[in-house]
């Protein structure tokens, strides 16, 4: 009897299992289990959980949020493209958006304080890569993603796209500062 | 029913082959490695753009030989491939005619035609999309069109093979359940309609929307349904070669599988359960529930990690089973060292079961786990995992069984054998170099398809750690290696083809030879030691489990420093 020839016993399933492979079995599923099982507790227990609250969104709905929270808090602006820097109070909404091939506006955000971060793509799908850190999360057109951030250290953030989007995809690369 | 063929006993093998059967399965695996020669110079064009110090093609070309990159090798190459392994695994296992052989040449000419259709559409500039094709970025018309032909021809081949197996129930070529091997086929099968379902699901409505007729096709939906696509052809790919691996141990080893219950459970966890692993590339979307995606993402608890685990250990198992019925019994290893190492064949499939598991599957646990995907997701971590499964797994291990079936099916000589024997080592060892360094840049956060690193010019250029360069670098060394091993395998094949010494095809006969009833085993087995048929296969299995549960927890050592997320 080998694999390539049928099996000898009419009754596959009733042949016999080896120790080596009873042993293995239990405690594969062991292991499988305790994997399991940590997906699941880290949501009760763990700091790092991805917020699944979303709202289907346009860019027509999105975009007059975005400009009222520039409006209302910017501080500054940088770079040849006047992007604001923008600094919302903690606890409150922030927005960020995605389209080719930038993101707007420049967030400065204080450590250890939490907001609300509305993510939306424009136009394609985008990716949202914050460094060095590295948090990565899928933006989607049509949807907004509002994620729970509680930046735990000071410094300078980027924000990569690791989305591919066309051919400026390698210029798409915005910033989070960190107070 | 009575059809004109014959069927020729192979004298090297002993396979018997029916004559229809043996050209699809030379027409479909010599077209398989056609493709796998074009994706092999396109990765050339994909290496030296990524190696930081070199960046040789302009963007929009290294986007569009990236996007033929994935599709020729992920799709074309090994589809094509799996097609001949699933004629074999039916026609030559169970000795059978096959099926309606003209359908299944109607079969291979859509494939054909389809993929040529679509790599036309995309080497004309305009359908750069990347082989995920994300709506709402469209490619041309013909880009999609040349996929649906692809996938109607490849759902007819599952077909014809599913009806070859119904020819040899009804004719008797065999008694009893089906080999092994055939079943791990049929796990394939089954799985490949489903994933070529929902290609087609997904990719005609959006190749109507290229075309204009329809007007919308949701992004997140298009997501959803394309990994049902897309991740579940990496699922075909498992079921394959796994069957070929337990195929190869038969062949290298005349080894048996350790128990046919335990290796056909584990192939029936993955019709169950492999397919619920579309679900990892949307772990970082929005819209989708946490319930949702963690009983996906898991495979249900697990499952089919579990069942991959069960194949790793036994088919090294059997071999080392075998291995002692032969006197090598000395201490745990003296089996593996003595092992036919000089045997492509051998040394392939086994390059490939090590690499497979550490490298491909435990990485893969990690990026599927919902919470660690988020240090993962859509950095070059990703290519680097599948690297690791899908060639050092699939490619790899239809690399070894090619060197099989070249004086069996194609009845040449092998040219160039002491080249064929160092080729495992040297594709192997390169991708397992590539697909380390790979996944240590996309530690550092490094992306996936991404032309330019440095943000060359760009007010708020990103600057990588060292690191990431010194990796991407090595990513580039490691990749210019494998290419030269791969080329190798090229060479070897084709020029075997062309120019290897003829070889006796062996006595045809108008009729098929059953296969003889065999013997049932007798008593339980008596050798191995500490009452373990196989203790050095086990102490592997145990090195292999602490790496898992170590780099397990420094993931999540790694995530816990992470901002808080909620």
């Amino acid at each position: 009897m080998s694999a390539i020839l049928p099996p000898a016993e009419r009754l596959w399933y009733k042949h016999p299992i080896d120790r080596v492979e009873g042993t293995w079995i239990a405690i594969a599923l062991t292991w499988c289990l305790i994997m399991f099982f940590m997906m699941v507790g880290w949501h009760i227990w763990g700091q790092q959980n991805l917020s699944t609250e979303t709202y289907r969104t346009t860019p027509d709905k999105f975009m007059p949020k975005v400009q009222a929270m520039v409006d209302k808090y910017t501080v500054r602006t940088e770079t040849d493209e006047k992007t604001p820097v923008v600094a919302p109070p903690a606890g409150s909404d922030v927005y960020m958006l995605a389209r080719l091939w930038s993101f707007y506006p420049i967030l400065e955000l204080e450590k250890g304080k939490t907001y609300k971060l509305h993510l939306t793509a424009m136009d394609y799908n985008h990716g949202f890569s914050l460094q060095p850190a590295n948090i990565n999360i899928q933006i989607v057109p049509g949807f907004e993603h509002v994620v729970t951030v509680t930046p735990n250290q000071s410094g300078t953030y980027s924000v990569v796209c690791n989305e591919y989007c066309g051919i400026g995809h390698h210029k798409m690369v915005g910033r989070i500062y960190i107070k | 029913m009575s059809t004109a063929t014959t069927y020729r006993t192979c004298p090297r093998s002993g396979l018997q082959f029916e004559r229809q059967a043996e050209w699809l399965i030379k027409a479909n695996a010599f077209i398989a490695v056609v493709w796998l020669l074009i994706g092999g110079l396109l990765a050339i064009g994909v290496v030296l753009t990524r190696w930081p110090a070199v960046r040789w093609l302009e963007a929009d070309t290294f986007y569009m030989v990236l996007t033929a990159h994935g599709i020729d090798m992920l799709i074309f190459w090994i589809i094509f491939f799996e097609v001949a392994v699933l004629y074999f695994c039916a026609s030559t296992l169970l000795r059978c005619r096959i099926a309606t052989p003209k359908i299944a040449w109607l079969a291979f000419a859509l494939m054909l035609i389809g993929s040529v259709v679509n790599n036309i559409s995309v080497f004309r500039g305009a359908s750069s999309v990347m082989m995920t094709s994300y709506v709402p970025m469209m490619a041309e018309p013909n880009f999609y069109l040349g996929l649906i032909l692809f996938a109607v021809g490849a759902l007819v081949a599952c077909f014809v093979f599913f009806g070859t197996l119904v020819v040899a129930k009804r004719e008797k070529t065999y008694t009893g359940s089906v080999p092994l091997v055939t079943f791990g086929a049929i796990t394939a099968a089954i799985i490949a309609v489903f994933t070529i379902a929902s290609g087609a699901i997904i990719l005609i409505p959006t190749w109507l929307m290229s075309l204009g007729v329809v007007k919308s096709v949701d992004p997140l939906v298009y997501r959803t349904i394309w990994w049902a696509f897309g991740h579940s052809s990496q699922q075909i790919n498992v079921a394959a070669h796994i069957s070929v691996w337990y195929l190869v141990a038969a062949i290298a080893f005349g080894a048996k599988p350790m128990s046919e219950r335990v290796s056909r459970t584990a192939f029936l966890l993955y019709i169950l359960f492999l397919q619920l692993a579309s679900a990892h590339h949307l772990l970082a979307d929005p819209g989708l529930s946490t319930g949702w995606k963690v009983v996906n993402t898991s495979y249900f608890m697990y499952f089919a990690v579990l069942a991959s685990m069960l194949h790793g250990l036994t088919i090294p198992g059997a071999m080392e089973v075998a291995q002692r019925q032969k006197g090598y019994t000395k201490g745990l290893f003296e089996w593996l060292r003595k092992a036919p190492w000089g045997n492509p064949t051998f040394s392939g499939v086994f390059i490939s079961i090590i690499g497979f598991g550490f490298l491909g599957g435990i990485s893969g646990v990690m990026m599927g786990t919902e919470q660690l995907n988020m240090i993962i997701h859509n950095t070059i971590y990703v290519p680097g995992h599948f690297h690791a499964t899908v060639v050092v797994g699939t490619t790899l291990t239809f690399m070894a069984l090619t060197y099989y079936l070249i004086p069996v099916l194609f009845k040449r000589e092998m040219i160039l054998p002491g080249l064929a024997k160092w080729q495992p080592y040297l594709f192997g060892f390169s991708m397992y170099f590539f697909c380390l360094v790979m996944m240590g840049a996309g530690t550092l956060g490094v992306s996936r398809r991404h032309w330019d690193m440095a943000f060359n010019g760009h007010a708020l250029a990103y600057e990588w750690p060292g690191a990431a360069y010194l990796m991407m670098a090595l990513v580039g060394i490691g990749g210019v290696v494998a290419i030269a091993g791969g080329a190798i395998y090229i060479l070897i094949t084709v020029g075997s083809l062309l120019f290897g010494r003829k070889l006796d095809e062996g006595a045809t006969s108008p009729k098929f030879t059953p296969i003889p009833r065999t013997a049932p085993t007798g008593a339980a087995q008596t050798y191995g030691s500490m009452g373990f048929a196989a203790p050095g296969t086990f102490a592997l299995a145990m090195v292999f489990l602490l790496a898992f549960v170590l780099y397990y927890f420094i993931n999540w050592k790694y995530l816990s420093t992470l901002w808080g997320l909620s």
